[in-house]
């Protein structure tokens, strides 16, 4: 169980924020809607979905594992600090979790502010930690057979992106 | 000291555990030690953790390191790279 003292380090309690963890699927279309207001002048979106392969592996069917008490926390902890790093109106955060197959929708990032560079920066900036931090594993089975995916190196360096001397693409 | 240890993913099939009790002599006092005293107790952790490489770990849900000082009563977590998304 959490130490009750430790608090909610993410954004449970950002108005401007939204973090679902859940089995069941989601309306890209409803939530992206849902960010739009007056004074927001950009959305971007980045929705992951899963592939029917892996390099040479047929992929019939993934199955996503999550540490329950953990991932709420560590997607508040990474928008928290798109939220402080970016002037954003609002910012959406849905990851599922459980049995996919090919063609459905895994995550949706959705970003908004007043001006574009800001929700394409936090959107990216969202999707690259998530997919470093936020304790999630991939199974994936078919005609091959069945394997836990490898994390890539890939992934780590796009982090080289936000970490280096320079603030970011287009930071705000 | 008394803790709650969890295995996810690879990991938590290679040791056949989800979760456990343990508890701890005295000297182990960091996450690596930890580690190190799982691996100690023989199969299934020392297959396990020689297995699965490399292992991160949390403790009460935050990702800590070999040297993170460990709470009596802590959630200790020990999993591979993550790969949501």
């Amino acid at each position: 169980m959490p130490a009750p003292s430790s608090g909610n380090p993410g954004t449970g309690d950002d108005a401007r924020c939204r973090i679902l963890v859940q089995e069941q699927d989601f309306d890209p279309g409803a939530q992206i809607e849902a960010l739009r207001s007056t004074t927001t002048g950009a959305i971007v979106s980045f929705v992951g979905i899963a592939r029917d392969f892996s390099g040479d592996f047929p992929v019939g069917q993934i199955t996503l594992e999550h540490y329950p008490g953990m991932t709420q926390k560590s997607l508040g902890d990474i928008a928290a600090r798109a939220l402080a790093r970016w002037d954003l109106a609002a910012l959406c955060v849905i990851h599922r979790f459980g049995t996919l197959a090919p063609g459905d929708r895994i995550v949706l990032v959705a970003a908004a502010s007043r001006h574009r560079d800001a929700a394409f920066d936090a959107c990216r900036y969202v999707v690259d930690y998530l997919k470093t931090e936020a304790p999630f594993w991939k199974r994936e089975s078919g005609a091959l057979g069945s394997r836990w995916v490898q994390a890539k190196d890939s992934d780590d360096q796009a982090l080289e992106r936000w970490t280096g001397s320079a603030p970011g693409p287009g930071a705000a | 000291m008394r803790l709650t240890i969890l295995y996810f993913a690879r990991l938590r099939e290679a040791v056949g555990l989800a979760r456990e009790e343990v508890e701890a002599p005295d000297a182990v006092r960091s996450l690596g030690q930890l580690r190190a005293w799982l691996i100690g107790r023989g199969e299934p952790w020392s297959a396990a953790f020689t297995q699965v490489r490399p292992v991160r770990a949390a403790q009460d849900q935050v990702v800590g390191n070999d040297d993170t000082p460990l709470r009596a009563g802590a959630e200790i977590a020990f999993f591979p790279p993550v790969t949501g998304g």
